[in-house]
């Protein structure tokens, strides 16, 4: 995609995979300065394999990644697999890579909603604890970008309507861009300015119409599948060709919104 | 005051001791206890190598142990099934180091020394080298130790943040080929991994951080090279093995400890 002047990550005609296996294909994006921006796609959509390839983990096999020069990542992985012998505690772990003083290291806690945890072992805390320490840890740098791969794996559903509204609000304090993975296809909507369904390639992007205040929408948040159902339906009918037109997803969402 | 010979023994037990700490912490850490054994059998190859060409030992020892070091990480990154792969090696070199020490001419070689250690042996130069090695290993890692502990954890959220995951994997690959060929003659090859494991998995009892669990690893290698050369003047045991069997009952003496965790 052309034009991209001022974007803080795009990637152009990429091509990534595994020992020459290809996972993703022609995909072409843009991350622009404070928008949020949804990545969906069922299991095995090649969902991480372009965050790795946009965090430049993987190499592409073809096309390529651009990061704006100097440009501060947040990221927050889907998990971390703290090895039982390695004792670190909340402090220390926001102190990596760069070491941090006690009040910064308080202040991030407290602004993600875990004030005080800064003694505990990292191996010791909640799912939900954990998810807002990465975050925190991740905020520490003042990113440009928050990249979030599957967030909210392990959190119940008022859990993950919680955690989402934190993001939205750190985006809005911050003006961070945020670029969040999921698989959960019923949490696209909301704050997203943009949703992309992946699925080895992109399917269709666009904004999303479901975005509402209504008491009817926060039930819909709530029973789940309701509103994902209809994306779903989407990528699985169309054909496996070119990327779509972003009008192509969006004719289909008022209809179950 | 006591004898020189005991007292370079106990200088020479140290150094290796301050370089297994913080290194053999990162061992645990990363579970890398398999790496330590093939890079230490094969600093045998580099001995024979030494010998036959007439280059100094731990100059040798450390050239094939940086070769075996990069082959076993270079294997890893493309995620060849370790396990079997690491024992093929690991055992081959080993084997085949033995060989060709028998076809070294005219020296005769103290295998037991190799695959044991001599600390009890060791010269005055003996003492600086390995302090300079472990110097260095130590150093190397305070230097690079804020990266390679994010590396540790978790590899996007390193290159997120600008570390390249596979440098960092290199200088623990680097730091454990100088820690085998310094210590080789103190506790030999069959033990270093002993040194680098036991002390540091005894010290996670005793730790809440990175840091402090590198210190107590330091610190309790440092008792088990003093208890295990006492132990062996006092019983007349092999002075290597007694040390790693020191290091051995310090750990199980802490294991209560970890029980709160």
């Amino acid at each position: 995609m052309s034009g991209e002047a001022g974007a803080l990550i795009v990637a152009e005609n990429l091509r990534a995979g595994y020992g020459g296996r290809v996972v993703l294909d022609d995909i072409n994006l843009a991350i622009r300065p404070g928008e949020i921006v949804t990545i969906v796609g069922p299991n095995g959509s090649g969902k991480s394999t372009l965050l790795r390839a946009l965090l430049g983990v993987i190499r592409p096999i073809s096309g390529r990644v651009r990061l704006a020069p100097g440009l501060r990542i947040g990221y927050v992985p889907q998990r971390l697999a703290v090895d039982a012998t390695l004792p670190m505690t909340v402090a220390r772990f926001l102190s990596l890579p760069v070491r941090r003083s006690r009040a910064e290291t308080a202040a991030a806690l407290a602004r993600v909603g875990v004030a005080g945890l800064e003694g505990r072992q990292l191996a010791s805390l909640s799912g939900g604890q954990l998810q807002r320490v990465l975050l925190a840890r991740a905020l520490m740098s003042h990113p440009q970008i928050l990249i979030l791969d599957e967030p909210t794996q392990g959190l119940d559903q008022p859990g993950e309507a919680a955690f989402y509204r934190l993001i939205e609000e750190i985006r809005a304090e911050t003006g961070a861009a945020v670029l969040l993975v999921s698989h959960d296809l019923h949490v696209v909507m909301s704050a997203s300015d943009r949703v992309i369904c992946l699925n080895g390639h992109i399917c269709c992007e666009g904004t999303p119409q479901v975005v509402s205040e209504a008491p009817e929408y926060r039930a819909l948040f709530g029973l789940g599948t309701g509103g994902a159902l209809a994306l779903y339906r989407h990528e699985h009918a169309h054909h496996h060709g070119p990327a779509h037109p972003a009008a192509a997803c969006e004719a289909e969402e008022p209809d179950h919104a | 005051m006591p004898e020189p010979w005991l007292l370079r023994a106990l200088l020479a037990g140290l150094g290796v001791a301050v370089a297994a700490g913080p290194l053999g912490a990162f061992v645990v850490w990363r579970r890398m206890a398999y790496f330590g054994d093939a890079t230490a059998h094969a600093a045998i190859l580099g001995v024979a190598i030494a010998l036959g060409f007439g280059i100094s030992v731990t100059a040798g020892t450390l050239a094939v142990a940086l070769a075996m070091a990069l082959a076993v990480s270079g294997l890893a990154e493309r995620g060849h099934g370790m396990d079997a792969a690491l024992g093929v090696i690991a055992h081959s070199a080993l084997a085949l180091g033995l060989v060709a020490v028998s076809f070294v001419q005219g020296v005769r070689v103290d295998l037991a020394a190799f695959l044991f250690g001599d600390i009890l042996a060791v010269g005055p130069r003996d003492v600086a080298v390995i302090w300079s090695g472990a110097a260095g290993v130590a150093l190397l890692l305070a230097w690079r130790w804020q990266a390679l502990l994010t590396a540790t954890l978790n590899d996007e959220l390193a290159v997120s943040e600008g570390i390249d995951p596979r440098r960092e994997r290199l200088v623990l690959t680097v730091a454990l080929a100088l820690m085998v060929a310094v210590a080789l003659q103190v506790v030999g090859a069959l033990l270093i991994s002993a040194m680098l494991i036991v002390p540091a998995t005894a010290a996670r009892a005793l730790s809440r951080s990175p840091e402090t669990m590198a210190v107590w690893a330091v610190v309790l290698g440092a008792l088990s090279v003093v208890a295990g050369l006492w132990g062996s003047l006092m019983w007349d045991t092999p002075a290597g093995p007694s040390i790693v069997t020191a290091a051995a009952v310090i750990f199980v003496a802490l294991l209560p400890l970890g029980r709160r965790r």
